[in-house]
């Protein structure tokens, strides 16, 4: 928009300037103008006394389903529920149909994103052609065309040997490797955690160590090649000690937990709820507690959702049969907003697992109120409560644990290039 | 007692209802060895048996429980069904609720599959008859049944279950009667064959089963399946595993002069259970084919509400006034 934007007395938390305090911040030209005291006539006000103004949120894991099942999400019913959620950038995985493993499928999700004008969407490319964990894709190429990380998320790579060579061959450009780790020899036909829970439903179980030894085997690789590897949606304790134990040692091992992992425990799934059903799947208590251990120490730098919206086809067939995966653009902040609360993370500390913190990994200029900078921003209230209510979600997913749940945390506005896309509880546009 | 609207598990069963079934079904034995083999309890009443797996005793033992009460009847399997044209599950529960049978029985490979159609078909009464390696809970009533024939109860009693327990739903069933009835359960299988933390049942586990013989008042053999040797290496070959862990008339010596042997079918003989021991005059796993029909008539009659359990006989057998003498016949 043209004009000034002021969004007044709001407590601004920018992590990547250190900057923690009330004040004013104003917009021009869609861009971050000033943080201070605001002496002039804006065109727009938004009064964000008692809320908390911070970077628009990035999620860089989530499942945007188009092309290929836009019956489960699109890019604009996606853009509409990250802009609900105070998200204003997102990298969608490539486990679309087709996948994104060439570049015109990566300019095509770009495109459309543009032309829905919500959100950032980041594609991330495939490793392999096909996602059949083969050959490599065009990764260069990918990356011109906009991918800002690569991952055959869904599945992971599990032959060692196209590992190496995707971690060797990502390195020599810079590139990140995503991983999704599990070993599907341990897990197959698993659909939640393996443990006493497990056999108490008599449905199969996926085995912790199917995560962690797959992670161990990558850490290697990733010394080995002088990679750059990031675990996707890390849920063990195991996983997050080899993570800790490999960032001690000076590799760049990076990782990101989801705010189901370190939010609920398998117990959700006790009376078959296929919509706690995920990969990977809930953990125990002890598994949840150390992930949050991981993100109060640094040792798990983001949190992304792996928003995996769903027709309710897909999980209407019994726990087995059900499709892995919950939405979670919606419902990230304020669940997320617990850590706080719990005084597991100071305020600063979460903004920045979900805005500098990934945008530094992918390269993205997004996820910061730098003057100058691109005026994408979340503006919350911390306090004020809500009710989930799965028919009342913007995404065509209604697939949440958090149904009929209390939530305390609730976006009012998200502002993106210093337009206002949700405000109040409306997606404007 | 509550009365039991649908029969899910023995999760959901308390020690009252259990033995009410049990007792129930008691007094159903001798209605199944009379010359003309029928009451008229569930007269006008509805019963689907539909079948995605297959069965031959505990479906044909169901289809006689209810034609032996006279209710109607239909049997449905797998391959006979609209599934095979790609029906949903669901469909095919929502479907044949809509013609409002009174109650529906179930067997499905799915774990879970009564709770998860019990959310969709709010007016019928599901009982679960096998699914996946979750409960089968007409089997251990049954069972249940044999050992109050011949033991009185089974307090106190210990009870070696041995076999593919990782992928038995009567195993589990039984672990949660145990627990609620006060017998013991040793649980003997290779770690290839058992779920995680099964011990949190509370029951003893054994690799050996040699060790865990000598006290056991009941020998429980599972079927094992010659798939499990292909498709998830449990365990070498058939030769080795009825060396380690197959049941022969040496093994049941050493478990004492009196204790019985049970198995809930299809035996393999050779494999888990050795012929000599199957067919000796321990084994009670004809009796238990014969409780089944017993069983089941009663889990039929307490979910048809065919009987009042206020009006409960000392025998267990509780008639309201218009069945009483109906089942006189």
């Amino acid at each position: 928009m043209s004009g000034t934007l002021l969004i007044k007395n709001g407590h601004i938390i920018d992590p990547a300037n250190s900057i923690d305090s009330v004040a004013d911040l104003w917009i021009s030209d869609g861009r971050v103008a000033g943080i201070g005291s605001y002496e002039g006539k804006p065109d727009q006000v938004i009064d964000a006394t008692g809320k908390v103004v911070c970077p628009g949120l990035i999620d860089m894991h989530v499942h945007l389903r188009e092309p290929g099942q836009e019956w489960k999400e699109d890019i604009e019913s996606g853009s509409r529920a990250a802009v609900a959620g105070g998200v204003t950038s997102m990298c969608c995985m490539p486990n679309t149909g087709p996948h994104i493993d060439h570049a015109g499928i990566a300019l095509q999700i770009v495109a459309r994103a543009r032309q829905v004008n919500l959100c950032n969407v980041h594609p991330i490319g495939a490793v392999t052609k096909n996602l059949d964990g083969k050959e490599l894709t065009e990764m260069r190429e990918l990356s011109r065309a906009g991918c800002v990380a690569f991952s055959d998320d869904g599945l992971p790579i599990w032959h060692a040997g196209v590992m190496r060579k995707a971690l060797e061959y990502s390195a020599s450009f810079g590139f990140l490797v995503i991983q999704h780790a599990e070993e599907q020899t341990l897990t197959k036909g698993g659909a939640v955690n393996e443990g006493w829970i497990s056999t108490q439903l008599g449905v199969s179980g996926m085995p912790a160590v199917g995560e962690d030894s797959m992670i161990a085997r990558d850490i290697m690789l990733t010394k080995l090649a002088d990679a750059r590897y990031h675990v996707a949606h890390i849920s063990t304790a195991g996983a997050v000690e080899l993570v800790r134990q490999a960032r001690k040692q000076g590799l760049k091992v990076t990782t990101e937990a989801a705010p189901h992992h370190f939010a609920l425990t398998e117990e959700e799934v006790l009376g078959y709820n296929v919509d706690a059903k995920m990969s990977p799947p809930l953990r125990t208590e002890a598994d949840r507690l150390a992930v949050i251990e991981g993100l109060s120490d640094g040792t798990i730098e983001v949190i992304a959702t792996d928003h995996a919206p769903h027709h309710d086809d897909d999980k209407r067939c019994g726990l087995s049969c059900a499709a892995f995966g919950i939405v979670g653009l919606e419902t990230m902040l304020p669940v997320s907003l617990e850590l706080v609360r719990s005084g597991a993370l100071t305020m600063s500390d979460l903004i920045a697992k979900m805005t500098c913190n990934p945008a530094r990994l992918l390269g993205l200029a997004s996820g910061t109120l730098s003057t100058g900078a691109e005026a994408d921003i979340t503006i919350f209230d911390p306090d004020a409560t809500w009710i989930v209510d799965r028919e009342a979600m913007v995404s065509k997913g209604k697939n949440t644990p958090w149904h009929g749940k209390q939530m305390t945390g609730q976006v009012s506005h998200t502002v993106k290039a210093g337009r206002i896309v949700f405000a109040e509880g409306v997606v404007c546009g | 007692m509550k009365a039991i609207k649908h029969l899910f598990g023995i999760a959901g069963l308390s020690r009252e209802q259990i033995e009410y079934l049990v007792n129930m079904g008691e007094s159903f034995i001798e209605v199944n060895r009379r010359a003309i083999k029928k009451a008229p309890t569930l007269r006008g009443k509805t019963i689907i048996n539909l079948f995605f797996e297959n069965s031959t005793r505990t479906r044909t033992s169901f289809e006689l429980a209810g034609k032996r009460l006279s209710a109607d009847v239909i049997n449905i399997s797998a391959s006979t069904s609209a599934t095979t044209k790609g029906e949903t599950l669901l469909d095919t529960g929502q479907t044949l609720a809509a013609m409002q049978p009174h109650v529906l029985v179930i067997r499905h490979s799915l774990a879970g599959t009564c709770e998860f159609l019990a959310e969709h078909l709010p007016n019928t009464a599901l009982v679960n008859a096998g699914d996946g390696a979750h409960e089968h809970p007409t089997q251990i009533l049954t069972d249940l049944l044999t050992l109050k024939q011949a033991w009185g109860s089974p307090e106190g009693k210990i009870i070696t279950i041995v076999g593919d327990i990782a992928h038995s739903r009567v195993a589990r069933s039984h672990l949660l009667a145990a627990q609620k009835l006060g017998y013991t359960m040793r649980v003997v299988a290779p770690k290839t064959l058992l779920p995680a933390q099964i011990e949190r049942y509370g029951c003893k586990v054994y690799h050996d089963f040699d060790a865990a013989l000598p006290g056991s008042d009941a020998v429980y053999m599972l079927r094992i399946q010659s798939e499990r040797l292909t498709d998830s290496c449990a365990f070498p070959s058939i030769r080795e595993y009825h060396e380690a862990y197959g049941l022969n008339a040496k093994r049941l010596r050493a478990a004492g002069p009196d204790c019985i042997v049970m198995h809930p079918g299809p035996m393999n003989r050779g494999m888990e259970i050795a012929t000599d021991v199957a067919d000796s005059v321990k084994s009670h796993i004809l009796n238990q084919v014969e409780h089944g029909v017993a069983v089941r008539m009663a889990v039929l009659t307490a979910l048809c509400g065919g009987m009042q359990e206020e009006k409960s006989t000392d025998s267990g057998l509780p008639l309201s006034d218009d069945k009483a003498q109906g089942s006189l016949i």
